[in-house]
C-alpha cells in the first residue's frame, strides 16, 4: 500500500505534517512529500483539506452493525469485592448509553457473586447478566474468556468497556480476538462522534507525549480499556435494572491452570507510575530531612513522594525516584510540587497528571504556569498545614 | 524446554524531548531500543535454557533496522532470530500484529513457552501478549515476576496483582508476559554481538509470503481499530494563585481539591466516598 501526494493540489497547509504519528511527511517548496518511513496508516488522507493526498488501498466497507446494540461493562470483582473501576466505567457508560439511547449492562461473573447486582444498578445499569460457575470463583483467563465469549455472541453489545486492571489487560485481548472485535488500551477519553455515532476512544501514545483518538469501524462491539481513576462513578440510587442470569459449562481440563495460591502483601518500595498522588520536592526542599515532611504529606495523601534531578544529585532521594526528562514519566491524579522551579526537563516528567499544586517561594517560578492551584509561600510551613488539615477532614 | 521470545525495537520515550514552545514531540535523533520488558522476558527465557537446555528463538516484527535487536537478542544468548519485515506489515493494530506473530510462531518449529513483555514503551497496550496466546489457543500467565518450576507438562510462576501475587500452575505449551521485576537481562557478549553481525548469523528475514498471510489480512488493512486523529496533550490548568494567610490558603485548596475529580486518588478524602 502507497500514499502520495499530487503537488497540483497540494497548498502546503501542513495539516498533515502536524497530523503525521510517524513524522514521514516534509514540506519542501510549499508542498508535502511523503518519505520513505511512511507506514500508510493513512491519518494524512483524512486530515487533508485540499484532497491533495491519495492511497492506493481500497476504501474498507464499513458493515451494517445495526443489529449491535447496548453500552457493557465488565463488573471485576475479587472475593466478592467489586474493583471501583467497574462503576467509574459504569458512569461513562451511562453517558454513552445516553448519547446513543441505548441501554447499559454490566457483566458479573464469579461465584456466590449475584449480591453484587443491586450495587451496579445503583450506579447506571438497566441490566446485570449474571454467570455464577464453581470454575469462576477465582479470576483465570480461559473460563472468563470462554463466558464472556458466550454473552458477547449471544447479546451482541454496541460497546463494552472494560477496567484496565491486571485483571481487565490480562482478559480483554483475549475477547477482543475471539469475538474479531478492535480493543483498544488505557483510554482517557470517550465519547460518541455526533455524526457517525461510533466510539471516539482517545489515549495517550509514545509515553504519553502524544495522544491519539482510535476508531473502531469495522467490528462490533467497539472495546475499550479505561485505567482506575480516569472515570468518575455517578451514584444513581433510584435506578431500576433488571438481573439475567447466564447458564455456563466448563471443564477442568479445557482450562489449563490452577490457581494454587494468593497472597496478599503489603506494599514495598515506591512505584512512582501506578502512584495517585505524588508530592515532589527540588531544590527549594534543602535537604534530606526536608524530604521527611513531604513523606508525611505523601502518607496521610496515599502517594508517594519523588523529587527533581537536583534533588536526586543533592542525594536527598533515590535515583529512582526522580521525575523529568532523564528520570520517570508519571502521570498522577495529584501531582505536589514543593520548592520545585519547574524547569522545562522536570515539566517535560509530570505536565500529564491530572491535577497539578505548586508550593513555592518565588511567585515567578514557571512551575506555577502549569499548576492548576498555587500557593507562594514557604513550603517548610505550607506543608506541614496540609497535613494537619488534612488529618483534620479525615477525622 | 525451546522458547519463542517475541521482541519490539521502540524508540527509546524515556529519552522524548519535547518542544519548549509547541510542546510537541521531537522525533529527530530518538534512539531506538530492545523495549525493556522484552529484555527481561528474553532474559527470563535464557535462564531456563542455561539450567534445562533448548533451544531460544527471538521473534520480531518491524522495519528491516529491526535486524539490530535481532543481532542484539544473539549476543544475550538467543539461538536464533526471526525478522518479520514486510510494508504489508506496517500500520497494524494489536489485532493484525498479534496474528502475524502468532502464524510466525506456528512456523517456527516446535516449541514449548512463549515469552513476552509485558507491553512496550510506545504503545502501553500490554495486548499482543495474550491475543496472540488465543491465537495460539495455549493458556497464558501476565505480569510474571518468578519461575518457581517447570516440568515437561507444567510451569509454575508467580503473577504479580494490584495488592500482592498469586501462585499458577500453568499447563504446557503456554504463554508467558514478564515484567521488569522479574530480572536483570544481561549484558551482550561481545564476540556473539560480532557473530551476530556476520552476513551467516542466523537470523531468517520473512515477508508476508513466507508466513503464508495474505497481505489484506495484516498491517493497516488488515486493523480493526484505525487512529483518526492525533494531537499533543493539551491541559486546562487553572492557573489560580491562592491568596490569604497559612491557614486560608491551605483550606482553600483542600476543598477545591475536594471538589475536583482528583478527590478519589486522596487517601484523606476516603471516607467520604462510597466504596
Amino acid at each position: 500500500m502507497i500514499v502520495w501526494v499530487e503537488k497540483d493540489l497540494c497548498d502546503g497547509c501542513r495539516r498533515c505534517l502536524k497530523a503525521c504519528p510517524y513524522g514521514a511527511i516534509e514540506i519542501k517548496d510549499g508542498k508535502a512529500e511523503i518519505l520513505d518511513r511512511c507506514t500508510a496508516c493513512g491519518v494524512c488522507l483524512e486530515v487533508c483539506k485540499a484532497k491533495a493526498i491519495f492511497s492506493d488501498a481500497e476504501p474498507k466497507k464499513i458493515p451494517d452493525f445495526s443489529d449491535h446494540t447496548g453500552v457493557w461493562v465488565f463488573a471485576e470483582q475479587r472475593n466478592g469485592q467489586l474493583n471501583r473501576v467497574c462503576l467509574e466505567l459504569l458512569g461513562k457508560a451511562r453517558e454513552l448509553g445516553d448519547a446513543l439511547n441505548q441501554e447499559v449492562c454490566a457483566v458479573l461473573l464469579g461465584s456466590r457473586v449475584s449480591d453484587l447486582s443491586q450495587t451496579l444498578i445503583r450506579y447506571g445499569a438497566d441490566k446485570v447478566y449474571v454467570v455464577q460457575h464453581k470454575a469462576l470463583t477465582h479470576y483465570r483467563t480461559i473460563p472468563y474468556a470462554d463466558a464472556v465469549e458466550a454473552l458477547v455472541k449471544t447479546h451482541k453489545p454496541n460497546i463494552f468497556l472494560l477496567g484496565a486492571s491486571h485483571l481487565g489487560r490480562d482478559l480483554a485481548p483475549r475477547i477482543s480476538r475471539r469475538v474479531g472485535c478492535g480493543l483498544t488500551a488505557d483510554c482517557t477519553e470517550l465519547s460518541i462522534d455526533p455524526e457517525e455515532k461510533i466510539l471516539l476512544q482517545t489515549r495517550p501514545a509514545f509515553g504519553g507525549n502524544v495522544m491519539a483518538t482510535i476508531a473502531n469501524r469495522y467490528s462490533r462491539p467497539q472495546m475499550a480499556t479505561v485505567r482506575p481513576g480516569v472515570m468518575v462513578a455517578v451514584p444513581t440510587p433510584d435506578n431500576k435494572g433488571a438481573v439475567v442470569r447466564h447458564p455456563f459449562q466448563i471443564t477442568e481440563s479445557r482450562i489449563g491452570v490452577k490457581v494454587l495460591e494468593t497472597v496478599r502483601e503489603k506494599k514495598t518500595g515506591s512505584d512512582l507510575a501506578a502512584a495517585k498522588v505524588i508530592v515532589a520536592g527540588g531544590r527549594g526542599v534543602g535537604d534530606a530531612q526536608g524530604f521527611q515532611i513531604l513523606r508525611e504529606l505523601a502518607d496521610v495523601m496515599g502517594g508517594e513522594v519523588a523529587g527533581t534531578r537536583v534533588a536526586v544529585e543533592e542525594g536527598w532521594i533515590p535515583s529512582e525516584n526522580q521525575v523529568g526528562q532523564t528520570g520517570k514519566s508519571v502521570r498522577p491524579e495529584i501531582y505536589i510540587a514543593c520548592g520545585v522551579s519547574g524547569a522545562i526537563q522536570h515539566r517535560a516528567g509530570m505536565m500529564h497528571s491530572r491535577y497539578i499544586i505548586a508550593v513555592n517561594k518565588d511567585p515567578r517560578a514557571p512551575i506555577f504556569q502549569v499548576a492548576d492551584w498555587g500557593i507562594v509561600g514557604d513550603l517548610h510551613e505550607i506543608v506541614p498545614e496540609m497535613i494537619r488539615q488534612l488529618q483534620a477532614s479525615s477525622g | 524446554m525451546d522458547s519463542i521470545v517475541l521482541i519490539k525495537q521502540v524508540p527509546d520515550t524515556t529519552e522524548v524531548q519535547l518542544d519548549p514552545k509547541t510542546g510537541n514531540l521531537i522525533r529527530e535523533g530518538l534512539k531506538s531500543i530492545i523495549n525493556p520488558d522484552d529484555a527481561h522476558a528474553l532474559e527470563a527465557a535464557l535462564t531456563l535454557k542455561d539450567r534445562f537446555g533448548g533451544k531460544v528463538t527471538a521473534l520480531s516484527m518491524g522495519p528491516m533496522q529491526a535486524i539490530d535487536v535481532m543481532t542484539e537478542a544473539l549476543g544475550m544468548g538467543a539461538d536464533a532470530g526471526v525478522l518479520l519485515t514486510d510494508r504489508a506489515f506496517a500500520g497494524a493494530d494489536t489485532w493484525a500484529t498479534s496474528f502475524t506473530l502468532a502464524r510466525a510462531i506456528q512456523q517456527v518449529g516446535s516449541w514449548d513457552l512463549v515469552f513476552c513483555g509485558r507491553q512496550a514503551i510506545d504503545g502501553d497496550t500490554a495486548q499482543i501478549g495474550p491475543q496472540v496466546a488465543d491465537w495460539l489457543g495455549i493458556p497464558q500467565a501476565t505480569y510474571v515476576f518468578a519461575i518457581e518450576s517447570v516440568n515437561p507438562r507444567h510451569i509454575t510462576v508467580k503473577r504479580r496483582l494490584e495488592d500482592g501475587y498469586e501462585r499458577l500452575q500453568c499447563r504446557l505449551p503456554a504463554l508467558i508476559t514478564v515484567i521488569g521485576e522479574m530480572n536483570t537481562p544481561r549484558f551482550p557478549r561481545v564476540d556473539r554481538l560480532l557473530a551476530g553481525c556476520r552476513e551467516k548469523a542466523p537470523i531468517r528475514v520473512l515477508n508476508a509470503a513466507d508466513i503464508g498471510v495474505k497481505t489484506r489480512e495484516v498491517g493497516l488493512e488488515g486493523s480493526l481499530t484505525h487512529v483518526i486523529q492525533t494531537f499533543a496533550p493539551k491541559f486546562k490548568r487553572e492557573g489560580k494563585i491562592l491568596e490569604g494567610g497559612k491557614e486560608g490558603m491551605v483550606r482553600e485548596l483542600i476543598q477545591r481539591l475536594k471538589a475536583s475529580e482528583g478527590a478519589t486518588a486522596c487517601r484523606a478524602f476516603a471516607s467520604t466516598c462510597e466504596l
